[in-house]
């Protein structure tokens, strides 16, 4: 009888375990896909920024051309980019290039006094910002899922449950501080 | 995770401190009732009354506070960086953008309120908005977001609208007492004597203890808050700097009160020294450059 009823609360306890594991892991890897959409929505938002930015440039700085054909291009390889992994470089690429247009603004008082110039510099600023904090929020939850199903004793269970390890959206924090460029 | 139990414990609070609001309120009902000779009539009244207080604290503390503070809704073109800025912060969180309001005051200043993140609210000073850099701003709402994540603004405010009515009752019981209503003196001299002085010592203890209460709440999350934005923003130089500069402004934001100054960012009364030592157990922050310099430590 004894016997039984230890073994008996052993299976509930390992059930009770692996359910809660399984909900655990299920609601991380929702919040991954919506982190995931965030950051699309964000880098559609920047690419939707893009085209006014360069006509107002091209408007004051018509030598700059390469520069501002480095964007376009940037742009377009970003939006033709399916996997996540081209998406983060194109993504990072793009950051570059924009960055380079804006420095040369400098060179342009008439530009940079220009109202729509400035309301542009400002938004797409902030959609720098929106990027890197979704990318930020995304990755923080990839970490916790994949240390979730890697650690002991979840990595045995997730034998059987099969969830597959989550890809990180390009750089580390580290490295995206660096390449994240500052208008003020 | 520190976290989730910091969560739980905060929840917790929530609603000890709202049973022992009401246990307060009517005991302090019965001592006094029984003073002024009204006898055990004011405990009824007293149950009705802190029973509905608390809920309403739960769910319209914040609006109360908002009211309390006189501010406007922020509007994104007019307060384009508080604006975005918050919205940032939320997405980085992972909790819905809070509203927004802005308090059109010179003083800087900042403070979250709202029962969870669904419901949260930040509002900040024009002066706060204006006077701080795009990063330093950063910096601050990532602190309030913290407190929304945290829920430590469910138990502030709370804590904020509860605190606050005892002060009122107790002020409300003094005036009552100069202003006559001693009945019954004579039918139990020695036991209404008593009563009287203990009610006296109540009414005089009970905005101290509130005060307290108030106090001790809100200190040591200000540190895990301040830390949990750095964390958020991981760039906890931008908070230090505008710490920095919320130190040095000297200016009293007169749209705080005392049932609401633990809710800002840095204590809205500046210095008013009287004692140093009395004056510390008041505090409703702990000291700003000792937060700075524990962020710079990091």
């Amino acid at each position: 009888m004894n016997v039984l009823y230890i073994f008996g609360s052993a299976i509930v306890l390992l059930v009770l375990y692996i359910w809660s594991l399984y909900n655990g892991l299920v609601t991380l890897k929702m919040q991954i896909e919506e982190a995931w959409s965030q950051i699309d929505v964000q880098l559609k938002r920047r690419a939707d920024l893009i085209p006014n930015l360069v006509n107002t440039v091209k408007g004051y700085a018509k030598h700059e051309k390469g520069i501002m054909d480095s964007v376009t291009k940037a742009r377009a390889s970003m939006l033709a980019a399916k996997s996540m992994g081209a998406k983060a470089k194109a993504s990072d690429a793009l950051s570059g290039a924009l960055g380079k247009l804006l420095a040369i603004a400098e060179n342009y008082p008439q530009l940079k006094a220009n109202d729509s110039f400035i309301q542009l510099q400002k938004e797409l600023s902030d959609t720098e910002d929106k990027v890197a904090y979704a990318r930020q929020y995304y990755n923080t939850n990839v970490m916790m899922f994949n240390t979730k199903i890697q650690t002991f004793p979840n990595t045995l269970v997730n034998e059987m449950l099969g969830f597959p390890e989550k890809e990180f959206f390009g750089a580390s924090d580290e490295e995206r501080k660096a390449v994240k460029v500052n208008f003020e | 995770m520190t976290i989730t139990s910091e969560i739980r414990s905060n929840i917790t609070k929530t609603y000890v401190f709202m049973a022992g609001f009401v246990a307060f309120v009517v005991l302090a009902a019965y001592v006094m009732g029984n003073a002024l000779g009204y006898g055990n009539s004011w405990m009824f009244i007293a149950v009705l009354f802190s029973v509905i207080s608390s809920f309403a604290s739960y769910y319209w503390g914040a609006d109360m506070v908002l009211a309390m503070s006189g501010a406007r809704p922020a509007d994104r073109k007019r307060d384009f960086d508080l604006f975005t800025v918050t919205e940032n912060l939320a997405i980085a969180a992972g909790i819905p953008k809070p509203k927004l309001y802005v308090i059109d005051d010179t003083a800087m200043n900042a403070f979250a309120t709202g029962r969870d993140p669904q419901h949260a609210v930040v509002c900040a000073t024009s002066g706060l908005i204006d006077r701080l850099e795009r990063r330093e701003l950063e910096g601050v709402i990532a602190h309030e977001l913290s407190h929304i994540k945290n829920f430590d603004t469910r138990l502030m405010a709370v804590v904020a609208i509860l605190a606050g009515t005892i002060a009122f009752l107790a002020d409300m019981f003094m005036r009552s007492l100069w202003w006559g209503g001693h009945r019954d003196r004579d039918r139990d001299n020695n036991l209404g004597g008593i009563l009287l002085i203990v009610g006296i010592v109540l009414a005089i203890l009970s905005p101290i203890v509130a005060t307290m209460i108030q106090l001790a709440v809100s200190r040591k999350r200000e540190f895990l808050a301040d830390a949990s934005g750095a964390y958020l923003t991981r760039y906890p130089e931008g908070l230090a700097r505008a710490l920095d500069k919320l130190h040095k402004d000297k200016e009293v934001l007169e749209a705080a009160t005392n049932a609401t100054a633990h809710l800002f960012i840095t204590n809205p009364f500046k210095e008013k020294n009287f004692g140093a030592w009395f004056s510390s157990l008041f505090d409703t922050h702990p000291p700003i450059m000792e937060r700075i310099k524990i962020l710079r430590a990091m």
